[in-house]
């Protein structure tokens, strides 16, 4: 709370047009399911241009992760090579506002998984 | 009158407010919030405390006579006035004071008395909130605790200090500095100066004691004062602690959390094997535990007012029963401990001519608590507005800081106790309609928010010169409208651009003078502070 | 963009053969996003690192694509097995060409 806070959207950044498409691109227009990913990201970010975000997918070859709510989207894609001893990650990230984290995995078998996190940005302040 | 007085006296005595058949095993002793306050003091409890979601209408979200009715309170009682509104002022003139860290010590050592080795834990909030905290950043406080003998401690507004005082303090603490929710910044690892728990054999029994610093601590206050940690709730590395623990044998497992009531609850029923959760920062006091499954959690209020004593029965590694008394600390009743007064009196001494300086009176009671408003806060807006030459005035939600009665004087020290802070400038700025109105969405989701790992525990900002209306059941960026201009009466124009006075920027670099000069200036204008009742802000939806 | 460029590598110096290990990573750049803009208006040009691999022996861990989305200083970490004794092999690829390393050994035991 207080003076020079930047201007901040007050619902959640709704998804960026380009998400859709950069899925497309990375999936070759493959279905996307559910399961087998995990994306842990904070209910609430402590510093927007720091949010520490992992990927988990047992047995993945690559792992995209977007944020859907930033002006542009791609945050990283993690590609696991022969000596990875897990398919777990973990990065910090810039988010401009309350938005859907989303992570897409390619799976062993060509298939693909997504897994989505809304973390909340707040101006904060206050306090007991 | 003196005959309320008396009488109120006479009903209570210190033996009375001690009495408790000692139990089972182990005790523990818990203090929270005090917010530096090392002297008796009045303390209104608030009269709304909004519930939302699945804590609609559940302690402590209950407040004046349905929490009375709730837990069987008398009218009147001695309870009644520590533990809930209305009559305050009444009320107040016949109990006194509450409070002083000299009468705490009195409970403590009268429990420590029953049983040598209870187990004094202070759940945080300690090194902040006065003027002699302020200017001996912390110090005053580290001295006057270092006598009560605790034997673990946690933290919120410690953080405020700075986190090159935090460590310093910290190194030298007698007792355990504990958070397992504190972490390195940089590597996300365990910071190495607060270990997750410690261990305590008491009574033939392993107790374990958890720390659970507030969660919020970069978001609620300014990030850059402690750059180098991180914190969250971590209720994932909560279980694997509590795991930890109990296979190192623990066989008795406190948490002493910052965590705020809410969040304790929902942590309380997501990670198993927590015996007691001794919950702080969000200043409720409940006479009795609420239980979540097999956990107890306790809450201790603030200021200085209360004192929780639980004694539990642990036997073949569980919790057989507990015991529990919410001790109000009457200061008129319970007499000062000397030797902690003496300690008291060394800390104030350097400083008893400014703490003690008149600057005016009031003819209204001054509080703080309450969701939306109360009225120090509606003075410190009526202050900023008219020292600042301002349109509307922000005055930040927090919970600390004790009251006044009609016709107290208003001395230096009253001020700074309801302002005392590391960054407390007096910021001018311009804010268009639209940005007032993302403020309040942004801050009213932070208590409103129906999942509780939401709520960072304080209230609603203060607002001076504006009203608006609050449905409290709506999602964020729709619980804030007919925001309206109380000098024109106008509406707020989200387009126009509005001067805006507040205090307590989490921002680096706010300029401005420091609040408790631009209240004291106002008040010595005033001379006699008058209020009148606060009706700008119309809540629904509760 | 190449100075004050400190890259930074957390390995443990030992594991048994086989071991799965924690790898964090840490490299110290502004990560310039291409979407701000000085006082003057302009936009200040994208400098970033897109790139970070892992590589164990010759062997590849990890190839990491990073975008403007990155915070500053990017952090990675992730876990590597170790089937013998050797060295870690860190390399981060600027926006201006430059190409960051540092090499970490292990031991078996
Ligand atoms: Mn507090
Ligand atoms: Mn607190």
């Amino acid at each position: 709370l207080g003076a020079g806070a930047a201007l901040m959207t007050i619902l959640p950044l709704r998804a960026n047009a380009a998400v859709d498409d950069l899925i497309a691109e990375f999936t070759g227009g493959a279905e996307v399911g559910e399961g087998g990913l995990t994306l842990t990201a904070p209910e609430i970010a402590e510093n927007g241009n720091t949010v520490p975000i992992s990927v988990s997918a047992p047995g993945a070859a690559s792992i995209m992760v977007l944020a859907a709510g930033n002006p542009t989207p791609p945050v990283a894609t993690f590609n696991f090579g022969p000596l990875a001893a897990s398919q777990d990650a973990s990065t910090r990230i810039r988010l401009a506002g309350t938005q859907d984290v989303i992570a897409v995995a390619k799976m062993a078998d060509g298939s693909f998984v997504r897994a989505s996190q809304t973390v909340k940005v707040t101006i904060g302040g206050c306090g007991g | 009158g003196n005959w309320a007085r008396l009488a109120a006296q006479q009903s209570l005595t210190q033996d009375q407010l001690l009495q408790f058949d000692t139990f089972g095993n182990v005790s523990l002793i818990h203090v929270t919030d005090i917010h530096a306050q090392l002297m008796p003091i009045y303390f209104r409890e608030p009269s709304i405390n909004i519930g939302v979601g699945g804590n609609k209408g559940a302690v402590p979200h209950i407040t004046g006579a349905d929490f009375r009715r709730a837990y069987g309170i008398e009218d009147g009682s001695p309870s009644h006035y520590a533990l809930s509104a209305g009559d305050f002022e009444s009320l107040a003139k016949g109990y006194g004071k509450v409070g002083g860290l000299d009468r705490v010590s009195t409970v403590v050592n009268a429990i420590r008395a029953d049983r040598p080795d209870a187990i004094l834990l202070d759940g945080g909030d300690t090194w902040h909130g006065s003027y002699t905290c302020y200017h001996t950043e912390g110090q005053d406080m580290v001295n006057a605790m270092n006598h009560l003998k605790p034997d673990a401690m946690t933290f919120h507004w410690e953080f405020t200090l700075g986190s090159d005082r935090v460590a310093e303090i910290v190194e030298g603490l007698p007792f355990a500095a504990l958070g397992q929710n504190i972490f390195d910044a940089e590597w996300d690892e365990p910071a190495e100066l607060f270990k997750p728990y410690k261990f305590f054999e008491r009574g033939g029994v392993k107790v374990a004691v958890i720390g659970q610093a507030f969660p919020y601590m970069p978001i609620a206050n300014p990030r850059w004062m402690f750059p180098e940690y991180s914190f969250g709730i971590r209720d994932e590395n909560m279980q694997a602690m509590v795991d930890e623990v109990r296979s190192m044998g623990a066989e008795c497992v406190v948490c002493l959390s910052h965590n705020g009531f809410d969040v304790d609850k929902k942590m309380a029923g997501k990670v198993t094997g927590i015996d007691v959760i001794l919950s702080g920062h969000t200043h409720d006091a409940l006479p009795e535990p609420v239980l979540v499954g097999e956990t107890i959690i306790v809450a201790s209020g603030s200021n200085g007012k209360f004192v929780s004593r639980v004694d539990l029965d642990i036997r073949d590694g569980r919790m057989m029963g507990f015991r529990h008394k919410l001790i109000p600390i009457f200061s008129d009743v319970i007499a000062p401990d000397p030797a902690m007064t003496a300690v008291i009196n060394e800390q104030r001494a350097p400083y008893a001519d400014q703490l003690a300086e008149v600057i005016g009176h009031t003819d209204s009671t001054l509080y703080r608590r309450g969701n939306f408003n109360g009225s120090w806060d509606d003075l410190i807006c009526d202050a900023l507005i008219s020292e600042r030459e301002a349109d509307i005035a922000m005055s930040p939600g927090v919970r600390w800081g004790p009251s006044l009665l009609p016709g107290d004087p208003i001395t230096h020290e009253d001020i700074w106790n309801v302002t005392s802070m590391s960054y407390g400038e007096a910021y001018r700025s311009e804010m268009t309609g639209e940005f007032i109105k993302v403020i309040l969405e942004d801050v009213a989701d932070n208590i409103f928010n129906p999942d509780p790992y939401y709520q960072q525990g304080g209230d609603m900002v203060r607002i001076g010169g504006m009203g608006y209306r609050i449905d409290v059941s709506k999602p964020q960026g729709e619980r804030i409208t007919e925001m309206t201009l109380l000098k024109t009466g106008e509406a707020i124009d989200p387009a126009k651009t509005y001067i805006v006075a507040g205090w307590a920027s989490v921002n680096e670099g706010t300029e401005g003078p420091q609040i408790w000069d631009v209240v004291e200036s106002h008040i010595r204008k005033q001379g006699t502070v008058t209020l009148d009742p606060n009706n700008s802000v119309t809540v629904v939806g509760t | 963009m190449a100075s004050g460029v400190k890259p930074r590598v957390k390995v443990p110096k030992k594991a048994g053969a086989g071991d799965a290990i924690t790898i964090k990573t840490l490299i110290s750049h502004k990560m310039e996003s291409g979407q701000r803009k000085d006082k003057s208006g302009n936009v200040i040009p994208r400098s970033i690192i897109n790139r970070f691999t892992c590589d164990f022996n010759g062997q590849n861990v990890v190839d990491v694509t990073l975008e403007p989305a990155i915070s500053t200083n990017p952090y990675i970490e992730f876990e590597s097995t170790v089937p013998e004794a050797g060295e870690f092999k860190f390399t981060w690829y600027d926006d201006d060409g430059d190409v960051y390393e540092t090499t970490k050994k292990i031991a078996i035991g």
